[in-house]
């Protein structure tokens, strides 16, 4: 039988997704997951966002943006140089 | 300046930025080189805006030479450098918008009823259901709807992969509430894509 309610469930989903709980907590996480089917939805679809966005560069740095950076650095440096 | 320099590339950023306080300005291009990617993804995320990502981007790094002395190495230097970072982004966020929508310590409804409203099976692999330019659109427009204080903690957290105690550190939160937040983040992006992964067929509260 799982001690944890769906409040419990809820507040240690970060933990238990992060792998973060102690063994005896994780079971009992588990226990209530296997009976409560809302939770097990709720776990599965939060780990598959974080699985996602886990996999996708949103925003790959384009090299025209890294050769700008590049160019303000030189300024900057040699400013740096010059000026000592 | 050269980043693939064979002399930097094996050494740790903790040497690289001796050398770079030295005056060695190959050292700070291979710095720059380890962490432009993840600067500039993060400040995107945050600022939600295409320029103010670059400026943030150049801003940190050119600020992060400007201090390299007043490094002591107390953190590791990545932290430093997101701490320069996020800093600038929510300063642009502030220029953009009212002060009051910036707020790190903003307060939000802790009834538990907002955070879970949808419960709905999604498809084994839900990315496959869509092209990539399509994901990355519903994958971007979900953290921009985020509040910035929301988003700013699911990008430390979950896509930099900061630890909790470092995302706290770098916001001045405490532990507890960037946990609550991150919760937070997730739970509200998990509905949000709901909308577009859920198993074809399913009601949506099927289980209730």
């Amino acid at each position: 039988m799982s001690l944890l309610t769906c409040k419990d469930f809820l507040n240690e989903l970060n933990d238990y997704l992060d792998d973060a709980t102690s063994p005896g907590l994780r079971q009992e996480i588990e226990a209530h997951l296997a009976e409560c089917p809302n939770c097990w939805v709720i776990c599965d679809t939060t780990r598959k966002t974080l699985r996602i966005y886990k996999g996708t560069d949103l925003y790959p740095l384009p090299s025209e943006v890294h050769q700008r950076l590049m160019e303000a650095l030189r300024r900057k440096m040699s400013r740096s140089t010059n000026g000592s | 300046m050269q980043p693939e320099s064979a002399r930097s590339n094996g050494t740790d950023d903790a040497g690289l930025v001796r050398l770079a306080q030295e005056g060695d300005s190959e050292a700070f291009a291979e710095l720059v080189a380890r962490y432009e990617n993840s600067i500039f993804r993060l400040a995107r995320n945050i600022t939600q805006n295409a320029e103010d990502a670059e400026d943030v981007l150049q801003e940190t790094f050119l600020k992060a030479f400007e201090h390299l002395d007043e490094f002591r190495g107390d953190s590791k230097f990545y932290t430093w450098l997101v701490r320069i970072a996020v800093n600038q982004a929510l300063m642009k966020l502030r220029k953009r918008k009212s002060d009051r929508s910036v707020s790190l310590d903003e307060t939000f409804d802790t009834g538990e009823d907002t955070l879970v409203r949808e419960i709905a099976v999604w498809a084994e692999d839900p990315e496959r259901l869509y092209s990539q330019e399509e994901l990355r659109q519903i994958l971007a427009s979900a953290i921009e709807s985020l509040p910035p204080i929301f988003r700013t903690v699911f990008a430390l957290r979950d896509i930099e992969e900061l630890s909790t105690e470092e995302t706290a550190q770098i916001l001045n939160l405490s532990v507890p509430a960037v946990k609550s937040r991150l919760l937070r983040a997730r739970l509200r992006l998990r509905e949000k894509l709901t909308r577009y992964f859920k198993r074809k067929g399913d009601d949506v509260f099927a289980y209730l």
